[in-house]
């Protein structure tokens, strides 16, 4: 084991703009306790233990961090919804990165591991949360052994556990390694699984695990971005950190771009100010689509969220200025589609990833989401009717009812439908099997049409015979 | 007699010691599991349903709800061609292809000779080095044709044994909280204070170390 | 109202507009119950309202307005909130709810014309009520493998599980069994057992029940008759004590199934398999349906040798009553006695205790077999009911296995601990059922609970504390029948003495054995829970003279008839080769009587050797009442016609005064319940309105019991192990060996030993060894149990196969038994 040496991790792309939770990426060691202690490491926590509790919350609170998991709801404030006098309290680390596009908290894990530990310790100090598990998606192998091995050596040093630089914080850190369960990174989801049982999600309003979490204690549930940049606020304070970016989106994030650019990769972009265009076509980014090859569409916050074009490039990254426009930022991927691109078959994968990772709880979703892929795929494949068209919107109006979000498509006078969607289901696991689709089929109609043109004369020769005729009444 | 080695067992016994409640390491334990024999055996689950206080009837149940978990022999290298949107707008269909091809077996398959089983699997998180794949949870990126048939043959050649270990095996470095320094794992139930720093003043003699 | 009001009320209810109607729902309320109180249907599928609520089938969305707007939720997970909205038939609640059964049926086979739950089926019904009338899915349907067994008694159909998780839910939560789970994920999610471990649950029938589709089906109920063409009546289970309220349905004149009722003072609605099935029994082919006579000169030896119907001559009523009348009439005075009479309805018992008193002229009556406490104890300390004993702050445990014994308060008790109502202590010799469940739970040799009792008061434990501080209940039994009642007895006393505002839940097992003591079927007691020393003005008139001599009881009447002292042996429904704890004693008992006569539905151990055989009626073949273990009268129905000539038991009794020259005063069932209420004070309220699905508490009695003094605990032999004899459900009794789909289930008969015991005797865990006792040996396997208590050796009784009873002495405090290995004798060398 000891002649086993951790391959160094790809994607991560330098450039100018400010960086936070990327600083130490540079360096080839940057995953060593030598490097970390080297590079400030642990100077945050030692900040934070000089301060009660309640201050370092209130610093949080102050920086106002946004989740970096998808729902982007604030880090300190969701640490204030664990009800007071209820103890023991769990910390649990959401790092089961699975959404179709997105990889930073792998990075993270691989790369900086005692800085997502720091993190982990920093907020159980502040919130009183006694034990904390770090849930690692399990085909991240080599983020396991970084975290691992992180751990031990944190361990030996005196930084986790018992005493905590000689003073009375004691907290054990338990890596936690998942095995292979997309909707396990839904946050209800993930307390199941950590109990052993089957990852389906146990949302139940007005429940939230903050209240009734992990054995039915409170538990804070964060994702490894999130935490990850603490030891910065805890360094440079609240101040410093809102002054990057904007007031309601202060930071950086991580975004991974892939797909169809010159230069795909994971950059840590500035909030709020940042723009797509910035990102898809700017020299420190992506410089652009290929060679001859024009934008098609993108998905602007991972494979749930609805898509945009080249109409929504000079968004921000501002979940404000996102949502009226009809997606989310989400998870922070994006992936780029130019002009050769088969967006049905595209589509496509999405709708079967979700159907895949469906937990097969929410009836609209387990057979929905079934459904929905096995017309989708008659149609790319051909045998398709324009009925089927029809069918796919209706199924999906059952997992989503309402108006579904979309952005707006100037030339064919259609007007964005803002965020967020309705759902029949518990988690957004089931709307977002319809979303791709929803955006492929309202943005580029035209190519699921041609795909069925032919097979119009199917639907009138079986109205009144065909299968979708008899009554199921029995 | 029984299904974990000494060795694991020990392991095992280290893992749920870690758990406020021993369920919580069903999970960990069938990755020890497949760990010992490459995948889950219904006598392995019978030994976990003991040893995490359950029915074997709900580890199974557990077990077959991830996707990582085999319970049935495969290869000894499982290589996961990712299929995902990312990956397919960089050519992993045509990858796929090639590599159904290559190893004469359809995805879901394992070659005759035991070696290799190839899957389909969905987004691995390595988006932007599509096409990607992964062998035995280790990452290839950018896999091209000639590529994947220099991996294979590197995985048959065994010039790879040292990074990739059998299929099983995760992550070959594990957690080890020294006794000295464990806080240790309390039921829930047993706990009904809040933690001591929080009601000790503020800048106990923090900054050592 | 007034602001006064309001503030008074408002943490009482929760006021919400429910369609456009104003509830008031109580706090916590879930919103699809809420609604239900209300008379509005919510539809639903996965929500059980005794079970937790999982959201899993999405059936039951409506649009709820909690101030926000309204939003479909779910209604089974949305608690009541002030000034909710809620509307469950707007166009996006119809949309979303046919959009739901939409999706269930695309892959559902629709296969209801061969489907048993076709007719009576949720997913049919809502799919009528609710449902988009047409489905737009072309695609190929989900395939599964066609029903598979999943025990001995429920199939599984996957295909057309819509996985609505009741099943799964309820094994786990409710049963505590959870042998199926869900397997798989998503689209190919499948409810399935572990390979080669069946769903062998006692409770599994429930899941037939709950479940909403075609899905699951009850082994013996498939195929046998559509929902349409069945005959029902509501009942009371008297499988055993707790009297879980039941739907009998039959078919053609024959019991086809039995569904649990929902009552809340009972059974929740569920049922044990035994409860369920065991109605088998009564079309068995080897039911007595006609008078029997012995052929003259012949008493079967052994029924397990000799074909037990060759020793007998179909009869007829005139004459097997006229031999029975003259056997009655040239007995000598005081040489009549009556054992049995607790599986039968309150008016056989007070018809039986009459005929006994005033014709017979005898007090030797005994509905108990020797297996349950002091009949005084019974009747007089049992005031606590089943919710008592779910909401006291501590109940304590002395008992047999209640799993075992009284499988539904085994329920009601396990579901009480896990949702925190109560704190379960027990005190036994052997990890029991609710051993997990028990806050604490000890272990103690065989018949000395009373002595761990008493050291925990005395000790540092915060037990005695706890006993002090709180409510109590305790629930009292017989943990083995392999040592008297009287170590029960003393921990009675010790319990009245130490924690004097304990109450009790007398743990008696028999069908209506509650019942048949409170009308006097035991020696020293009359019908209204009296003393026959002090008997009611009403009774003593309506009854006359009473025999002035005490009765034996159980053992007292078999020792007399084996000294030759009982001309006229009555068998009321009992079996005492097989219950009575002391088999020696009751083989030579029934021998020795001159006459036997069984009133009986099976020939069994003992009723082969009678010399004349009465046919009963039984479950579901008459009307009248049942008393539960808290002493809750409750109706029975009478669904089809006994077979053959078969009678209720109380006909028998008032035909059998009629030939003796007497007249018990009533021809029908209900002039029986009439002069029960007339003649028991204890009775009057109760028995003018059994039919109430509830029925009514009877609630105390008319003295106060004697508690026995302390009994001194027995010695210890440091060589011996201490035999403890429990009850299993699936027993060796007639019941279940005669119910097809229950008589295989009965499990081996191993003796269960601690695995130090063990290896302290040198005896290899499987081996066969030889037991030995004062009174005889056994050869039987031996096994290792970490959930025996250390010197106990645990036998199953009556057990199928072993006569178990051949190792007690009933006279004795308790059975110390030897385990010798039969050694090869090496060759000499």
């Amino acid at each position: 084991m000891a002649s086993y040496t951790i391959p160094h991790a790809a994607g991560f792309v330098a450039n100018d703009a400010p960086r936070i939770v990327t600083e130490r990426f540079d360096h080839p060691d940057s995953y060593t306790l030598e490097r970390y202690l080297a590079t400030g490491g642990y100077d945050g926590l030692r900040a934070a233990l000089e301060r009660p509790p309640a201050d370092v919350h209130g610093e949080v609170r102050d920086a106002t961090l946004l989740g970096r998991g998808g729902a982007g709801f604030p880090a300190g404030v969701k640490w204030g919804f664990c009800p007071p006098g209820v103890w023991p309290r769990y910390l649990v680390v959401n790092g089961d990165e699975s959404e179709p596009g997105t990889y930073k908290d792998r990075l993270l894990m691989e790369l900086d591991p005692h800085q997502l530990i720091e993190g982990c310790l920093i907020a159980c100090y502040a919130v009183g949360l006694s034990q904390c598990f770090l849930y690692i998606r399990g085909e991240m192998a080599l983020a396991q052994e970084r975290v691992a091995q992180a751990l031990n050596d944190a361990y030996e040093a005196g930084w986790v556990g018992r005493n905590i630089c000689g003073t009375d914080f004691s907290v054990d850190i338990v890596l936690h390694s998942g095995a292979g369960a997309y909707v396990v990174g839904e946050e209800t989801a993930l307390i199941e699984s950590l109990e052993g049982n089957r990852g389906m999600p146990r949302l139940k309003p007005p429940y939230f695990p903050a209240a009734i979490g992990l054995y039915g204690q409170p538990t804070i549930v964060n994702n490894v971005e999130t935490l990850a940049n603490l030891p910065w606020i805890m360094r440079n304070g609240a101040a410093a950190f809102t002054a990057i970016g904007t007031p309601t989106s202060p930071g950086t994030r991580m975004i991974a771009v892939s797909g169809h650019v010159q230069r795909p990769g994971v950059y840590e972009i500035t909030n709020g100010t940042t723009t797509f265009r910035d990102l898809i076509y700017g020299a420190d980014y992506c410089r652009g689509t290929r060679p001859g090859r024009e934008l098609k569409a993108f998905v602007p916050g991972g494979g749930s969220a609805p898509w945009f074009t080249p109409a929504q490039l000079d968004l921000p990254f501002e979940a404000s200025e996102i949502g009226p426009q009809g997606s989310m930022l989400g998870s922070g991927a994006v992936m780029v589609m130019d002009d050769t691109t088969d967006i049905p078959a595209a589509a496509l994968t999405l709708t079967k990833f979700y159907a895949h990772e469906s937990c097969g709880k929410c009836v609209p979703c387990r057979e929905g989401a079934t459904w929905l892929e096995r017309v989708l795929r008659r149609v790319c494949e051909g045998t398709g009717t324009p009925r089927d068209l029809d069918v796919l919107l209706e199924v999906g109006a059952s997992i989503s009812p309402g108006d579904f979000p979309h952005a707006a498509v100037p030339e064919r006078g259609l007007e964005a439908k803002p965020f967020p969607y309705q759902m029949t289901t518990i988690c957004f696991v089931g709307p977002s099997a319809f979303a791709p689709l929803h955006s492929a089929l309202t943005l580029f109609p035209e190519e699921f049409e041609a795909r069925v043109a032919a097979n119009a004369h199917l639907d009138t020769e079986l109205s009144g015979t065909a299968p979708s005729e008899v009554p199921v009444s029995v | 007699m029984s299904f974990f080695t000494e060795e694991n067992r020990t392991l095992a016994d280290e893992i749920i010691g870690r758990y406020p409640k021993r369920r919580s390491a069903m999970i960990p334990l069938l990755h020890v599991a497949q760990g010992q024999a490459g995948w889950v055996s219904p006598e392995a689950m019978v030994e976990i349903a003991d040893l995490v206080d359950t029915t074997p009837a709900e580890v199974l149940g557990t077990c077959s709800f991830y996707e990582m978990f085999k319970r049935e022999p495969v290869g000894k290298y499982l290589v996961n061609v990712c299929v995902t949107m990312s990956c397919a707008l960089a050519g992993a269909t045509e990858l796929m292809e090639h590599a159904e091809e290559r190893l004469g077996v359809r995805a879901g398959g394992t070659t005759p000779d035991g070696m290799f089983t190839l899957a389909s699997a969905e987004c691995q998180a390595a988006c932007t080095e599509a096409p990607c794949l992964q062998v035995n949870y280790r990452y290839r990126y950018r896999v091209d044709a000639d590529g994947f048939d220099q991996l294979i043959d590197e995985l048959a050649s065994g010039s790879l044994d040292d990074e990739i270990p059998p299929h099983g095996i995760t992550a070959r470095v594990r957690q080890h909280i020294p006794v000295d320094r464990a806080v240790g794992a309390l039921p829930p139930e047993s706990v009904d204070e809040q933690p001591v720093w929080l009601a000790a003043p503020a800048g106990n003699g923090a900054g050592a170390a | 109202m007034s602001d006064t009001t309001a503030a008074e009320t408002a943490p009482s209810t929760v006021a919400v507009t429910i369609d456009g109607v104003a509830v008031e729902a109580q706090p916590g309320e879930l919103v699809i119950a809420a609604a239900e109180r209300a008379g509005v249907h919510i539809p639903r599928f996965c929500y059980h309202e005794r079970m937790s609520s999982v959201g899993m089938c999405r059936m039951c969305l409506v649009e709820i307005d909690s101030g926000r707007g309204p939003q479909l939720q779910a209604s089974c997970m949305v608690p009541v909130s002030p000034q909710m909205v809620v509307n469950t038939t707007s166009d996006r609640t119809q949309r979303a709810q046919e959009g739901v059964l939409e999706m269930l049926l695309i892959n559902h086979p629709l296969d209801c014309p061969v489907c048993d739950k076709g007719g009576e089926c949720p997913l049919q019904d809502q799919t009528m009520a609710y449902g988009p009338g047409e489905s737009r899915f072309v695609e190929e349907k989900r395939h599964f493998q066609k029903p598979i067994p999943i025990s001995e008694l429920v199939h599984l159909d996957r295909e057309r599980c819509i996985l609505c998780d009741r099943c799964t839910r309820f094994a786990d939560e409710i049963a505590g069994d959870p042998l199926i789970d869900f397997t798989e994920r998503g689209n190919q999610t499948q409810v399935l057992t572990f390979p080669g471990e069946p769903f062998s649950s006692y409770f599994s029938g429930n899941t037939v029940q709950i479940c909403p589709v075609g899905a699951l089906t009850a082994a013996p109920y498939r195929f046998k008759a559509r929902p349409w063409d069945l005959a029902q009546t509501e009942s009371t289970c008297t499988t055993c004590a707790v009297g879980c309220r039941v739907a009998v349905q039959s078919s053609r004149n024959e019991l086809v199934r039995v569904l649990g009722v929902d009552i809340d003072p009972v059974n929740h609605g569920w049922l044990c398999d035994k409860g369920r099935f065991s109605y088998g029994a009564l079309s068995s082919p080897g039911r007595v349906t006609r008078p029997l006579q012995a052929r003259s000169g012949a008493r079967a030896a052994d029924l397990a040798e000799v074909e037990p119907m060759r020793n007998f001559e179909p009869s007829d009523w005139a004459r097997a009553l006229d031999a029975v009348a003259n056997a009655v009439k040239t007995a000598r005075p005081g040489a009549i006695a009556v054992l049995g009479g607790a599986r039968g309805t309150n008016e056989d018992a007070y018809a039986w205790s009459k005929l006994a008193r005033t014709v017979l002229g005898t007090n030797h009556v005994d509905a108990q077999l020797g297996d349950g406490l002091p009949a005084e104890l019974v009747v007089g300390l049992g005031t606590a009911t089943i919710d008592d004993a779910c909401t006291a702050d501590t109940t304590l445990l002395l008992c047999g296995d209640l799993r075992e014994e009284l499988p539904v308060l085994h329920l009601r008790l396990r579901g009480a601990a896990q949702a925190g109502t109560t704190r379960l202590v027990e005190i036994s010799p052997t990890e029991t059922g609710l051993t997990r469940d028990a806050a604490q739970s000890e272990r103690c040799r065989g018949g000395e609970a009373a002595s761990v009792l008493r050291d925990l008061l005395d000790g540092d434990g915060p037990l005695s504390d706890e006993l002090a501080a709180g409510s109590v209940v305790v629930v009292l039994g017989r943990s083995s029948v392999a040592e008297s009642a009287d170590a029960v007895a003393e921990v009675t006393s010790i319990v009245a003495d130490r924690v004097p505002h304990a109450r009790f839940l007398v743990a008696s097992r028999r069908g209506n054995v509650r019942g048949a003591l409170d009308m006097g079927l035991a020696p020293g007691l009359l019908p209204g829970r009296s003393l026959i020393t002090q008997p009611a003005p009403e009774l003593a008139a309506a009854w006359g003279e009473l025999p002035a001599e005490p009765g034996h009881d159980a053992a007292g009447i078999l020792a007399a008839a084996a000294a030759g002292d009982i001309d006229v042996l009555f068998l009321l429904g009992a079996d005492p080769l097989t219950d009575f704890p002391d088999s020696v004693m009751a083989r030579l008992g029934v021998a020795g009587a001159r006459t036997v006569v069984a009133v009986d539905t099976f020939l069994n151990q003992s009723t082969v050797e009678a010399d004349i055989i009465l046919p009963a009626a039984a479950f579901g073949e008459k009307s009248g009442t049942t008393t539960n273990v808290e002493g809750r009268v409750s109706a029975l129905s009478e669904l089809v016609t006994p077979p053959g000539s078969s009678r209720p038991d109380w006909m028998i009794a008032a035909e059998l005064a009629m030939l003796c020259g007497a007249d018990l005063g009533f021809v029908s069932v209900s002039e029986v319940t009439a002069e029960i209420a007339a003649v028991c004070e204890t009775h009057a309220g109760a028995m003018g309105s059994p039919a109430d699905a509830d029925g009514v508490l009877v609630s105390g009695a008319a003295f106060e019991p004697a508690l026995p003094p302390a009994h001194v605990a027995p010695a210890r032999d440091a060589y011996s192990l201490r035999l403890v004899c429990s009850r299993k459900l699936y027993d060796g009794g007639v019941t279940v060996a005669q119910t097809p789909a229950l008589a295989s289930l009965r499990a081996e008969t191993a003796m269960r030993v601690h695995p130090v015991d063990l290896e302290r005797i040198g005896v290899e865990s499987g081996s066969e060894v030889e037991v030995h006792s004062e009174r005889g040996a056994l050869r039987l396997p031996i096994v290792a149990d970490a959930g025996v208590g250390r010197h106990n050796a645990v036998l199953a009784f009556p057990s199928p196969e072993l006569d178990v009873g051949a190792l007690i002495d009933a006279t004795a405090t308790v059975t110390d038994v030897r385990i010798e290995t039969r050694v090869t004798p090496e060759p000499a060398s």
